[in-house]
């Protein structure tokens, strides 16, 4: 279990957090969503221990962040990044390749490979990782965060994946799909916290959705609950836009009725 | 185990060059052995090859005794402090364009050498004087650990300039680079303008940048940084690759980022400012080695740190048999040679890179 308490973080005079407790249990999928500048990324490196807290604590199972050393933390979580550059031409294999063996795997090439399958990339792995496209590099590099951690639990303790954005640059299919490979990770006993600003796949994928505005948290709980036409104005500033149908001359795509549609 | 892998990881499209990285370093290795036959066979005595194969295993009660003359107080030495120069230096440059995420950062272009110069001229000037004590209880070490403190705080000084919010921009580092190393150059010319005959007799001598004069004693004086630094590639090698994912990223895989790079500047200084107090500054053998490496078997440390070390005191040794055959019986200085096949290709790196994309500036 992953604890925020009363976390505050200040930089140059200005409070990106102020003061947000939340949880993160295992076998649950939190996703942070907010407007720009909510401090949601900031949230995310107190989170995974990037980033000095001003006060307040993070604890990993009962443990403050400070004590752990950057090996322990890399064997509880894994980060998903927003889109990097990279100054030398590593292969998708080789970049992967780096999270199994921070994971200590015998075989990382082997664990590597098995990552890169398991987000569609068979047959990338010997690509330079600047010739592929923004949306196979977010998931190549979402496949490193999976080599990391590959197992939700283990040796009885839940891990857990960081993902900020994890579907910025990806079209819709592929966002799907990397929010159910998040989401069968949260299944098996793993923690997943992401950042989503599509808040159609966020009602859909999140067990807990948590809002944040202006560095604070402001609505907190299952998708019925926290976005409500009232938080939505107050956060985002569109009003009547939760559970309604456009105008009939606007065609609109909602991911999540596939389901219905499938039943 | 790895003999029964090795057929599988050739094939490029699958991503690991682990296969490609051990056979180079094999070959490097058989070319770091030619080079020496090279460099110990080339010179204006010339030394039959058969003779020095004779020598080699052993037999050297064969040789004419001026020829094991040459061999064992000349070619043995500079052969020698020629592989630990290259190898420095090669190593520094591959360390230093993984800390600053940038294949043009070399130690001679962005001033560390410079800074290395500085401190060893100082102590040639003050080494009778201020320094005499400190001089005295050194002995041979005296002029390498100078330069080893002026490599450390420029390499240091760059660091703090030219890198904000976890990255490198290009712009950046060269231009900073080049006002450390020109605020370096004019500290040593005033020092230069200090010192009295004597001093400057040295000064000249040493700053020559040649592989002349090498002594067994010299060898030993450069020995421990560089055998310093390549104790550090285990350390470093996984941490480096990580970096170039960013410090943040870096951080998430379990790398001490900060200890990370405290070590490599330390190792980047020692190898640097060693090979400086010995051999002078020689450039783009930093850049140009681990560049071509990389072209061959990838960016991954693991590899590319060792490859660069065998590659660098190859290539070291070749252009030391260039320079002292081709005017012979006179010796160009080693720098010319480097610089001579180095800087083009720095060039055509900063052009490809210019016309690569724009935003690759940042990188």
């Amino acid at each position: 279990m992953i604890r925020a308490d009363a976390v505050t973080v200040e930089r140059a005079g200005r409070r990106l957090l102020d003061s947000v407790s939340l949880t993160l249990e295992p076998g649950t999928m939190t996703v942070i969503i907010g407007p720009n500048g909510a401090g949601k990324s900031t949230l995310l490196k107190a989170l995974t221990g990037e980033l000095e807290l001003s006060s307040g604590a993070v604890t990993y199972d009962g443990v403050r962040l400070a004590a752990h050393d950057p090996q322990a933390l890399a064997a509880r979580r894994a980060v998903l990044p927003q889109a990097s550059e990279l100054a030398f031409p590593f292969t998708a294999l080789e970049i992967v390749r780096m999270g199994a063996v921070a994971q200590g795997a015998l075989d990382p090439s082997a664990a590597a490979r098995t990552a890169l399958a398991r987000v569609g990339l068979s047959g990338f792995e010997g690509r330079a990782f600047p010739s592929l496209s923004g949306g196979e590099q977010q998931r190549v590099q979402f496949a490193r965060a999976l080599a990391q951690v590959p197992r939700p639990v283990e040796a009885g303790i839940a891990r857990a994946l960081f993902l900020d954005e994890p579907t910025a640059s990806l079209d819709l299919g592929h966002q799907i799909g990397v929010l159910e490979t998040a989401r069968a990770f949260a299944t098996e006993g793993g923690i997943v916290l992401a950042i989503l600003h599509d808040l159609n796949l966020a009602a859909e994928f999140a067990d807990r959705i948590v809002v944040l505005y202006k560095g604070r948290v402001v609505a907190e709980g299952p998708a019925v609950e926290t976005l409500s036409d009232a938080t939505i104005a107050t956060v985002y500033g569109i009003r009547g836009a939760v559970g309604r149908m456009p105008a009939a001359h606007i065609p609109f795509i909602l991911p999540q009725a596939r389901h219905g549609a499938s039943a | 185990m790895r003999a029964l892998t090795l057929p599988a990881r050739f094939r490029r499209d699958d991503g690991d060059r682990s296969g490609q990285g051990v056979l180079c370093l094999v070959l490097l290795l058989l070319l770091l052995a030619l080079a020496c036959l090279v460099s110990l066979g080339s010179g204006p005595t010339g030394v039959n090859l058969g003779h020095l194969w004779l020598y080699l295993t052993g037999r050297g009660e064969a040789l004419a005794v001026q020829e094991r003359v040459v061999l064992e107080a000349v070619r043995l030495p500079r052969t020698a402090l020629g592989i630990l120069v290259g190898a420095g230096l090669g190593v520094s440059g591959a360390m230093m364009q993984g800390l600053f995420r940038n294949p043009l950062a070399d130690p001679g272009v962005v001033g560390v050498t410079s800074g290395a110069a500085l401190f060893a001229v100082a102590g040639i000037v003050f080494g009778h004087g201020v320094l005499a004590p400190v001089s005295m209880a050194l002995g041979s070490q005296f002029l390498p650990l100078m330069a080893f403190f002026g490599g450390l705080l420029n390499t240091w000084l760059l660091y703090c300039i030219a890198t904000r919010g976890n990255q490198t921009h290009t712009t950046t580092l060269v231009l900073s680079g080049i006002a450390v190393g020109a605020l370096s150059a004019a500290l040593t010319g005033l020092l230069i303008f200090m010192a009295d005959d004597r001093q400057l007799r040295d000064i000249t001598f040493w700053s020559l940048g040649s592989l002349g004069g090498a002594t067994f004693a010299r060898v030993l004086s450069v020995l421990p940084f560089v055998a310093l630094v390549m104790v550090v590639i285990p350390f470093v090698a996984r941490g480096l690759d990580a970096l170039i994912l960013g410090d943040a990223a870096a951080f998430h895989m379990g790398i001490p980022v900060q200890r990370l790079k405290r070590l490599v500047i330390l190792a980047v200084a020692a190898a640097c400012g060693a090979t400086v107090a010995v051999a002078g500054s020689i450039g783009f053998v930093g850049i140009v080695v681990p560049h071509l490496l990389r072209l061959m078997i990838g960016p991954a440390h693991r590899f590319l740190l060792p490859a660069s070390a065998i590659g660098g005191g190859a290539l070291l040794l070749l252009a030391d048999s260039v320079a002292r055959t081709v005017v012979s019986p006179a010796e160009l200085p080693i720098g010319i040679i480097t610089a001579l096949f180095g800087a083009p290709v720095f060039l055509l790196l900063l052009l490809r890179r210019k016309g690569h994309h724009h935003r690759g500036d940042a990188a």
